[in-house]
């Protein structure tokens, strides 16, 4: 079979897939299959840290550049697509009226979703640019600065609500973040195995030496930050449309410490790693929560009030069992042609 | 005039603070690269440990300087132990990996102090007892300063003295610069590198201990999550200066401090208004970076290859 059949094909199956998880949480169900609003919200926010993660680990992981300020160009990608929106909105939604109130509203989304990913590329050339000649520590507090600036900026900007809140209408849905979910993946897949993303690698692991084969390090840092803070806007984008309603507390330096937290637990340098990883940090707390209640003399004990406790333990159990995360760089296809190799049936060649 | 003064003596109050904190995270940083993220909580479970200690010794009824000694050595000496746990449990296990795992597991460290406070004191502020008579000087002809400001001024000058014979007239002190020059050569020459690791985050977290009674006493609220955005600007202090120099914390925690006061008492006459706070320390921070690499009092170290 030729590849781009069978990418068709992958593709395919993965929409259609979405679409049917779409329809099961929408009020009436997929045909009588129903998924209730609690695990909805859940498979959201996986596939919006998905994408989070994802590109924050193109320049942190395969870039080997520290920025720890990914929550800021999340908050520029929502902000400015949710200004859009909220202003032009109305009027779009009429003139796409021809495509009924499905279409008009994923065409608006679509419309919203370049507008954030341009408005936070920029975003993140402007920060880049300067701070990236910094290395090492110095870049990620120069980042997390940036990133705490960018979000003081935007409450005290009245036009988007300001320290109240921002009300946004809510274009997006579970298909469309998973669609965005499934491109991030296969852009930052695409990048990495490119010579581009040899390029990439060659910095994390040396960049003297990279630089010393003729490789233009800046530019590919600058590149690489860039694209990651498109991709960051772009889940800004989807975030604001689904949630509704901004605020800047959503976008605090600890939501770029869960980011970095999602990467790490995964494997620093691992697409599979990143993925898994948005998933482990999303779940892991509301799981806790279903933790018992222990009857003490006449006090009742409630574990589920320790679940963030208990969610940092792990964190520091895993890296001290194992500092290189879950996955280390290994990928998913490389750990199952290992394990089928190592049955004796070797694979086809790679 | 009289308000710039007024401005200044608060901005510096503030700095104070940011400087005491700001060392302890320097000197983990010089010896071991490592951000230690936890640091801005060991400041407020100092404050929590004043308190309690306040509290259960009766000091809170009848302020007297004697309860104000026993309750800030006694915060410095209960952060002290807990900052050594800390290293040796969490720390020290992952200190031979990458630093993105060390860096992961401060975070981790910081996350879990804040929550178990939050769980065993809940997240409603407290009020921390006045264990001071609090008395109004007017110096400079109509600006002020208070008892607990001369407090601040003064054991915050008296520690870094302190910290500074430490540093470089004991024996202790010669290790602790031995070990941040060189981790492994100080080892070979014989230096147990555990304990001046050990000793050094006692160090710290004494001092950020008693920069949370401190404050304490000039703004009594105390809080589980108030170490987060102070620990982030004393962080951003000691980079500021120079990571890993002692003087250049000093430097940048008064800088930050006066540059904060001063964006809110005189920042809407060039545009700046007091909303921005938050925001000085990270600018400043990045100005000073992006045309000096390594702090002010920093010295840059060429790349080998």
């Amino acid at each position: 079979m030729s590849s781009w059949l069978k990418s068709l094909i992958i593709g395919i199956v993965v929409i259609a897939l979405l679409y049917v998880l779409n329809g099961m949480m929408s009020k009436g169900g997929f045909f009588g299959a129903g998924i209730d609003d609690y695990t909805a919200r859940l498979l959201v926010f996986i596939a919006i840290n998905i994408i989070l993660a994802t590109s924050l680990n193109l320049i942190n992981g395969f870039t080997g550049q520290f920025s720890i300020g990914h929550a800021g160009f999340m908050a520029v990608g929502a902000y400015s697509s949710a200004y859009f929106t909220v202003n032009y909105g109305k009027q779009l939604e009429s003139a796409f009226s021809f495509l009924g109130e499905t279409g008009a509203s994923s065409i608006i989304l679509i419309i919203a979703i370049v507008i954030g990913a341009i408005v936070a590329a920029i975003a993140g050339a402007i920060v880049g640019i300067p701070s990236l000649r910094l290395k090492g520590d110095y870049l990620a507090i120069v980042t997390l600065g940036f990133a705490e600036i960018i979000r003081i900026v935007i409450l005290n900007i009245d036009a988007v609500g300001g320290a109240t809140g921002y009300q946004v209408p809510g274009y997006a849905n579970f298909l469309w973040i998973g669609i965005f979910a499934v491109i991030t993946i296969v852009v930052v897949h695409n990048i990495v195995k490119s010579d581009a993303g040899r390029a990439l690698v060659s910095i994390r692991e040396d960049e003297l030496a990279a630089e010393a084969m003729g490789v233009n390090t800046t530019r590919y840092k600058v590149t690489s930050f860039v694209i990651s803070s498109a991709f960051a806007g772009i889940a800004g984008v989807l975030f604001a449309h689904y949630n509704k309603f901004l605020s800047t507390n959503d976008f605090q330096f600890i939501k770029s410490f869960e980011i970095i937290i999602m990467i790490v637990l995964g494997g620093m340098g691992s697409m599979t790693g990143a993925v898994v990883g948005a998933i482990v940090v999303t779940l892991l707390p509301e799981l806790l929560r279903q933790l018992p209640a222990i009857q003490v003399g006449a006090s009742t004990f409630q574990f589920s009030d320790l679940r963030l406790v208990i969610f940092a333990l792990i964190l520091i159990f895993t890296m001290i069992l194992r500092p290189q995360g879950i996955f280390g760089t290994a990928e998913i296809g490389n750990i199952y042609r290992r394990f089928r190799n190592k049955l004796g049936k070797p694979g086809g060649l790679e | 005039m009289d308000t710039f003064v007024q401005q200044l003596i608060n901005g510096l109050t503030i700095g104070s603070i940011y400087a005491l904190i700001a060392l302890g995270y320097t000197m983990v940083y010089g010896i071991l690269r490592l951000i230690n993220f936890a640091h801005g909580d060991i400041y407020m479970v100092g404050a929590y440990a004043g308190y309690l200690l306040a509290i259960y010794l009766g000091f809170d009824a009848n302020p007297s300087i004697f309860g104000f000694i026993v309750v800030l050595l006694g915060a410095m000496l209960v952060a002290a132990l807990i900052g050594m746990a800390i290293e040796r449990f969490a720390y020290r296990p992952v200190r031979k990996f990458s630093r993105m795992t060390t860096l992961i597991t401060a975070i981790g460290m910081s996350l879990f102090i804040e929550y178990l406070f939050v769980f065993i004191f809940s997240g409603t502020p407290r009020s921390f007892p006045q264990l001071l008579q609090n008395d109004n000087y007017t110096i400079f002809g109509n600006a002020t300063i208070s008892t607990s400001q001369i407090l601040i001024f003064a054991v915050s000058i008296l520690l870094m003295v302190a910290l500074q014979y430490i540093i470089f007239r004991t024996k202790i002190g010669k290790a602790m610069r031995a070990v941040s020059f060189n981790l492994n050569s100080a080892k070979l020459m014989g230096v147990n590198t555990d304990f001046v690791i050990a000793f050094t985050f006692a160090l710290g977290s004494a001092l950020a201990a008693a920069g949370g009674v401190l404050t304490a006493q000039y703004n009594p609220k105390i809080e589980p999550l108030m170490g987060i955005i102070t620990g982030l600007k004393a962080f951003v202090a000691a980079v500021l200066g120079g990571i890993g120099n002692i003087p250049g914390a000093v430097l940048g925690g008064l800088l930050i401090g006066a540059a904060e006061t001063l964006v809110v008492g005189y920042g809407s006459y060039i545009g700046i208004p007091s909303t921005y706070r938050d925001a000085v320390a990270f600018a400043i921070l990045i100005l000073v970076l992006l045309i000096r690499p390594a702090g002010l009092l920093g010295t840059n170290v060429q790349e080998k290859v």
